[in-house]
């Protein structure tokens, strides 16, 4: 039988069995969850996911606005814990440094990369979207912004920076407005925009 | 390696669709849930969810999740 939203909530907050039984619930309904949003997931893996999200579950009870279900709310998190670590995994033998030597040789091969034959349009355009990366962007929002175009998660990037998520978010949010302003002010509006990259 | 003319696309794109509020990942966990639902139930978006969509269209970190908890949602029935 499932739980009601406000049961979960009482339970996980009171003490002693309802608490201890809530929390064995709680682990079956994340399991549950991650094995169906992971395929083959490893079970070791799986279950250090849960108790850590367990934990940060409680911790942030007060957040449910109980505008889903409780399961739902409490998967999503669960979820955001197992692939911010598999991106972990996944990156942790790359350095920011190596992408950013990358990123450079990116920046100073604006001008080649806008090739000719992608038309006069496309090619001043990327042209001029290096120029305000190189001129127009802090040299944080453009490690960010370039790492982030070559694939590195957030979680990594803030990694690296000795940040958090939410902060490289605001980082390349920042970088991208100081874009756009830059593409405005040369004149571009969407539809030239669209039109420069239609194929 | 080149800057490829996708990944010149793809920040473009990421530009235009810039707006000058944007909602954080933690405000995205915060509502995801209740926009999975709607979805996995046909629904509708939910009023005042149009900043998660947005947010999601942005931000692949919380796209990939949001899939994720999609098919965790439908996994379980």
């Amino acid at each position: 039988m499932s739980r009601s939203n406000c049961r979960w909530l009482a339970d996980l907050r009171g003490r002693g069995l309802p608490q201890h039984e809530a929390l064995e619930a709680l682990r079956h309904v994340l399991l549950r969850g991650l094995r169906g949003a992971i395929r083959g997931a490893d079970e070791a893996f799986l279950e250090d996911v849960v108790q850590e999200a367990q934990l940060r579950i409680l911790d942030r009870l007060e957040q449910f606005a109980g505008r889903s279900r409780f399961e739902t709310w409490a998967t999503a998190i669960a979820i955001r814990i197992a692939f911010d670590e598999m991106r972990r995994r996944r990156w942790a033998d790359i350095s920011l440094d190596s992408l950013l030597a990358t990123g450079s040789n990116l920046l100073l091969q604006g001008e080649q990369a806008a090739a000719p034959e992608r038309g006069a349009e496309r090619s001043e355009l990327v042209s001029l979207m290096y120029e305000l990366i190189h001129h127009q962007l802090t040299a944080k929002q453009r490690t960010a912004l370039m790492a982030e175009l070559h694939g590195m998660p957030q979680g990594e990037i803030a990694r690296h920076l000795g940040s958090n998520r939410n902060a490289v978010y605001k980082l390349t949010h920042d970088a991208r407005k100081r874009l756009k302003r830059g593409l405005e002010a040369a004149g571009y509006r969407p539809l030239d925009i669209a039109a420069a990259f239609s194929p | 390696m080149a800057l490829s003319a996708r990944d010149t696309e793809t920040l473009v794109r990421l530009v235009q669709l810039t707006r000058d509020q944007e909602i954080d990942c933690d405000d995205c966990l915060q509502h995801v849930a209740e926009l999975a639902e709607a979805v996995l139930a046909g629904r509708s978006d939910p009023e005042g969810l149009e900043a998660v969509r947005h947010h999601l269209a942005l931000c692949t970190e919380c796209n990939e999740e949001f899939r994720a908890l999609k098919r965790a949602l439908a996994a379980s029935g």
